[in-house]
């Protein structure tokens, strides 16, 4: 025992033994700085396997836009018009956004500059969702605290920590508005039940301007303005009604909803409650449903707080158990046997119990940690811009086709040119390669994605037509068939026959299928097979040999060989495709024009419903 | 010649050759003859660099002070480096370095641009000289045709005078030209002899001064045309131990331009015919021990590069993301730290730093070389010496205000960190020369930043122990206060009677000694002795411990504590009432020396409610301290 050990120190030193309490404290504190560090370095897992780079689709979005408030300032930001996407209509920038992510990298990176530390806007957006990880975890402790106790608090913290769920948002990186917004969430809650506790003005007026953050930070605010008027329904309806609950909903209600609505997004929306309610309640029912990750940090408390109470319990259960023998032994040494006795008969196998029940959430709770940290390294760190995939010998092999394509772009276009590609593309192309798209993944406008849609699954001349209408100068495509990459687009084409379908119904989607069934190989449907993405895909590839053994001309995601290997493009040509094939670009041969204007006449109907639909647009 | 050449560069040469027929006239410049010239043009590359060795006689009754050398104008626009060297007597010896200077002799054709190597010594009557000249041009190959497809291979125009121009009769000379190898499209063949790769012209004898006859060779050249449009090359000097270079590169392919498609398939199949003008790669040697090496661009890490070292040099082969052809282009970054002292050195009380100035790759034109030298934070006195005109000025680069677009970064500067900026345009590996920037910097300044950093860390502790240990409540008579005050004294109290219990339970523990001490010993007196002090004792505490409880209980905060404290009197006293029957009943038991069997059987029930309640009072001390 510690103790025991301290009584053979010299008087003074012995005078700085700390008290129980103190003790306590300092684990406790130590336990939570400990926390703190590890729900940071747990995210870093992508940085140490790739490299400090924005990951997936959206955060790129949000890069170029938090580099765009760095570089031009906050007003100019607020009224942001962008001709860089959706051309050629633009988008208000400034105003279909939740600003609090950028704000709050960039007063991160404005407050590290002011204290003389030179770092670059990127690394403080890689490492923003980390860091806010990291504070949800003193958050949580806090919660816990509040509604059960310190040790809640902890366990609370530590599982908050490394949650699957939530590190797949968070990761390094992974600069999107969840990084925050769950922080900010957790925090209003906090806040919130903090100050129904104790009615204080001060807390409910904290718990008003946590809820704007979160209003400023993610769309997923209703979750709270739902959740909040819940909780006070349940109080109310079990009779628990007082003072502190009037005060403390009273004023974050109303400062929450005004503070909500100077954010441009939300706006009045806020206040047309009927409306408001009824899309919160399918938004609340979607996210139940579809995010089982935003969810988790409501399921890590709870599991938190049952957790620690059982672990607590046993662990009193079992200090008892070592206590007793301890003063018995203490006794006179005749009544000792008898007093031993009667503590063993009272409680039997109790302490043993306890024991193998404390081991086994011991057991599990580590196991829990070793596979979120496996989870973690392994599957929400790859930032899906750089492919990995492990090559013959068993070494590592990157694919960086995409960056490969996007430089390529950005140095060997013109400045003005316009790219067209599916809209999953846009945001990076519009980060990566600084180009106009015609749409992204801000998907306001249907109509505008139904036409490129209609473009890409249209004959090589209508599809030109389309391209000219829109000023389009390059075609960009993602084609997996060389390395086996599945989410290419002949994997999307149908979600592209859809939506073009849906707004003109000149495109069929049962014309693509053969008897209902998608193929690419010689039984494909004709409509298929020279269509215009069906070309850009394939253009070229009959000539080459993909795999040992196989035909060339072998798809190796759809596992047949192509039905069209004799592909000649007359619009377009091939400007550049990267090394694995991933992404071909094409460009647009201005020298046809003339021709197509003469020789090609188009039916006046559809002409001017496409017309109609960008006008609309 | 087999392929015509663009009418305009025709017009020019002729220009320059009835100019030139003028100039012949006023010739007789001094009294220099050149016995013997022969020029070397290497063509193997996309620079230029042409050897000549001249031989020179001094035939007049003065002795000579300089060497004039003659361009074309066009010629010199592209011209990047001239060095001489020279050597006198009739063998070749030890050579030195002759300085150049840009000289306008008077009666001289605006045409042509003299330079003037400048002897140590007058040359004597007589006397002979031999100079070696070094020149380098850059964009002297023109691509023709400018446009190719991907399959095609690259074909270049170079254009030269057979004779050596020189403002003094040349005896006897020779030119000869080396080219890559490959294709020879087409030569003037007058006086040529072309023997594998390489085209002789002359031996042409007794010409006179300014004598020009043109050449034009067209053939294949795949070599790299790797041109950097800007290099900016950021040298930071740390006296912690590192040089940190950073070197930001914008290259072009400024050969023949692609035309038409780029087919991934055709270049994969056959990349050194299908893609034969291109270049996908560009060596580095970076200094010996060059650590920390990367190589990324605007959109993050790029991959594909190599590196190998050894004791000698540091070799990076760098891959752009994407071949480049002609009229691609493409940017990057590479960073590298050196160690310090390799690079940096004293003298006379002042330090320098002494690196190469221009950048590590292998045949690579530079348009414009920016370098930067960043010298620590409160560096004097600064100055620098390059071997060869630039231009240059010094900035101190203050935190840039919060911007992006930063120009420097510098961590925990306060007045910023002075730079050194040289700027030189047409850069080639020629310029690869060592030079030197002086300044003076103190050690004591390297401790600044850890001290800012121990000083701010001190104070944010300072500022926590004083707000911990202050009362920073505005209003000192609300209710919350007050609950907050009085709820201290609570604490306080309570810690006082957990002390008193403390003590109880001790001299419970003492109480249990005396029976232990009894049944060793059997001696009686001792343990009433020790039962009238415990009782002496209990007293005392129970004293002590009454105006506590009246505090407590009439404290409005109590309300919760109290019911437990009273709780935990109660059961402190039950337990002493029995302690003390055990006691007696047992000194009573000695008294009357019962066996031990019977003792056990008459304490029995006593020692059992003992423990049960021993433990409740411990259990309840504990809660208390909980809370």
């Amino acid at each position: 025992m510690a103790t025991t050990a301290l009584e053979f120190l010299p008087a003074p030193l012995r005078s700085l033994r700390l008290k129980t309490k103190q003790q306590e404290l300092l684990l406790r504190v130590s336990t939570l700085a400990l926390i703190y560090v590890l729900a940071f370095i747990v995210r870093l897992f992508s940085v140490l396997r790739y490299e400090s780079m924005i990951h997936e689709f959206d955060p790129y979005f949000n890069y170029r836009t938090t580099l765009f408030l760095t570089e031009h300032g906050y007003s100019e930001f607020w009224n942001w018009f962008d001709f860089e996407s959706w051309y050629p209509l633009g988008r208000v920038v400034g105003g279909t956004l939740f600003p609090g992510l950028m704000v709050t990298a960039a007063i991160l990176y404005r407050f590290l500059r002011a204290l003389s530390f030179a770092v670059h806007i990127r690394e403080v957006c890689v490492l923003t969702a980390p860091f806010f990880a990291a504070n949800t975890t003193l958050v949580a402790y806090a919660f816990g605290r509040e509604i059960w106790d310190s040790g809640a608090g902890l366990v609370a913290a530590a599982l908050i920590a490394i949650c699957p769920g939530y590190i797949s948002r968070s990761v390094a990186g992974s600069y999107d508005n969840e990084g925050v917004a769950i922080f900010a969430l957790l925090l209003t809650f906090y806040l919130f039940v903090r100050a129904v506790n104790t009615g204080s003005l001060a807390w409910s007026l904290a718990s008003a301007f946590g809820y704007f953050y979160m209003v400023s930070a993610w769309g997923g605010y209703v979750f709270i303005i739902n959740l909040v008027p819940l909780y006070v329904l349940v109080l109310l309806v079990t009779g628990r009604y007082s003072q502190r609950l009037y005060v403390a909903y009273n004023c974050m209600y109303v400062l929450g909803m005004l503070l909500a609505m100077q954010i441009r997004f939300v706006g009045f929306q806020h206040v047309q409650s009927g409306e408001h309610m009824a899309a919160m309640g399918v938004f609340f029912l979607l996210q139940a449903c579809i995010s089982v990750s935003n969810a988790s940090p409501a399921v890590c408390l709870i599991s938190a707080i049952a957790a620690s109470a059982t672990m607590k319990n046993l662990t009193t259960l079992i200090r008892t158990k070592t206590k007793s023998p301890q003063a018995a032994s203490g006794k006179t040494t005749g009544s000792k046997a008898a007093a031993k006795g009667a503590v063993d008969q009272s409680l039997p196998f109790q302490q043993n119990a306890a024991i193998a029940l404390l081991l086994g959430a011991f057991y599990m709770l580590s196991r829990y940690a070793i596979h979120c940290t496996w989870v973690t390294s392994e599957a929400y760190s790859s930032p899906s811009i750089v492919l990995a995939a492990r090559g013959h010998n068993g070494g590592r092999v990157i694919f960086d086709d995409y960056r490969e394509a996007y430089y390529w772009l950005r140095q060997n276009t013109p400045p003005d040119a316009k790219i067209m590609s599916w809209w999953d593309y846009g945001y990076q192309i519009t980060a990566m390669g600084n180009r106009t798209v015609i749409v992204d993944n801000n998907t306001w406008n249907n109509t505008h994605i139904a036409t490129v849609g209609r473009a890409m699954s249209s004959y090589e001349d209508e599809a030109y037509e389309i391209m000219q209408s829109l000023d389009v100068n390059y075609v960009l495509v993602v084609f997996g068939g060389v390395t086996g990459y599945s989410s290419d687009d002949i994997n999307k084409f149908l979600w592209m026959v859809r939506i073009g379908g849906g707004v003109f119904p000149v495109i069929k989607e049962p014309d693509y299928l053969v008897n209902g069934e998608y193929r690419v190989d010689k039984g494909a449907a004709p409509k298929m097979l020279n269509c215009l993405m069906y070309k850009l895909c394939y253009y070229r590839f009959g000539e080459l040999t993909t795999e040992y053994g196989k035909p060339p001309g072998y798809d190796r995601v759809r596992g047949v060989e192509i039905g069209n290997k004799d592909i000649k493009l007359e619009y377009l040509e091939e400007a550049f495709t990267t090394s694995n094939w991933i992404v071909r670009i094409y460009k647009c041969t201005l020298l046809r024009l003339h021709r197509l204007s003469t020789l090609y006449l188009v039916p006046p109907a559809r002409n001017a419903r496409l017309e109609v639909a960008i006008a609309l647009g | 010649m087999a392929t015509p050449l663009p009418p305009l560069r025709r017009g020019t040469l002729l220009l320059l050759l009835a100019i030139l027929v003028g100039v012949l006239a006023s010739a007789a410049r001094a009294d220099l003859v050149i016995s013997k010239a022969e020029r070397r043009v290497d063509l193997t590359s996309y620079i230029v660099r042409v050897l000549a060795s001249l031989k020179v006689e001094n035939v007049g009754p003065d002795p000579v002070s300089q060497v004039l050398l003659a361009f074309p104008n066009i010629q010199a626009k592209n011209l990047a480096a001239i060095r001489a060297f020279g050597s006198e007597g009739k063998l070749k010896g030890q050579s030195i370095v002759l300085p150049i200077e840009v000289v306008q002799p008077s009666g001289a054709p605006p045409e042509l641009t003299f330079f003037s190597a400048l002897l140590p010594k007058p040359l004597e009557k007589g006397k002979t000289l031999h100079l070696d000249v070094l020149t380098v041009f850059t964009h002297s190959l023109q691509p023709f045709p400018e446009e190719i497809t991907q399959a095609e291979a690259q074909l270049v125009v170079y254009q030269d005078s057979a004779h050596y121009l020189s403002p003094y009769p040349v005896k006897t000379q020779t030119l000869t030209i080396r080219l890559p190898g490959g294709r020879v499209e087409s030569y003037t063949r007058q006086n040529a002899k072309l023997v594998d790769s390489e085209l002789k012209y002359g031996p042409f004898q007794d010409l006179p001064p300014f004598s020009y006859s043109p050449v034009i060779v067209h053939f294949e050249n795949n070599n790299p045309f790797a041109v950097a449009k800007e290099v900016v090359r950021e040298i930071e000097i740390s006296h912690w131990g590192n040089v940190q270079i950073t070197e930001h590169y914008n290259i072009i392919h400024g050969g023949a331009r692609l035309k038409g498609e780029f087919s991934r398939i055709d270049y994969q199949s056959r990349p050194y015919v299908r893609g034969v003008s291109s270049f996908r790669h560009l060596i580095a040697r970076l200094p010996p021990r060059a650590h920390s090496i990367y190589y990324r661009d605007e959109i993050g890490n790029i991959s594909t590069s190599h590196l190998w070292g050894d004791s000698k040099k540091t070799q990076l082969e760098i891959e752009p993301r994407f071949p480049l052809f002609g009229g691609w282009q493409t940017t990057f970054t590479i960073g590298y730290g050196l160690p310090l002292q390799d690079f940096v050195f004293t003298s006379d009380g002042k330090r320098f730093l002494n690196i190469t100035f221009g950048s590590p790759m292998e045949e690579i034109l530079i348009e414009k070389l920016i370098v930067k030298v960043v010298l620590p934070e409160g560096s004097k006195d600064i100055e620098a010496s390059v071997p060869f005109p630039i231009k240059q000025w010094q900035e101190v680069i203050f935190q840039d205000d919060w911007s992006v677009v930063q120009v420097k970064y510098s961590h925990l500067d306060i007045v910023g960190r002075p730079v050194v900026v040289l700027e030189k345009p047409d850069v080639i590996p020629e310029h690869n020369l060592y030079f030197q920037v002086y300044y003076r910097f103190s050690n004591i300044s390297l401790l600044r930043e850890p001290m800012m950093l121990i000083t701010g860390f001190f104070l944010l502790f300072v500022a926590c122990i004083a707000y911990m240990r202050t009362d920073m409540s505005i209003s000192k008579n609300s209710p919350s206060y007050l609950a907050k005050l009085q709820w201290d004294e609570v604490q306080a109290t309570v810690q006082k009677i957990q002390g008193i219990f403390e003590q109880y339970l001790a001299v419970h523990d003492k109480l249990e000694g005396s029976l232990r001490d009894l049944s060793r010993t059997g001696d009686t007196q001792t343990c009433k002795a020790a039962r009238k002090a415990a009782d002496a004792q209990f007293k005392e505490l129970s004293k002590e411990l009454k105006p506590l409880l009246t505090s407590l209980q009439s404290s409005p905060q109590s309300y919760q504590i109290w019911p437990k404290v009273e709780d935990l009197i109660a059961k402190e006293r039950e337990m002493q009432e029995k302690l003390m029957t055990r006691h007696s009943t047992v000194v009573d038991s000695f008294e009357k020396k019962l066996r031990g069997q019977d003792v056990e059987n008459r304490i029995g029930q006593q020692q059992q409610k003992i423990a049960a309640l021993r433990q409740e009072v411990e259990s309840l001390l504990e809660y208390i301290s909980e809370i």
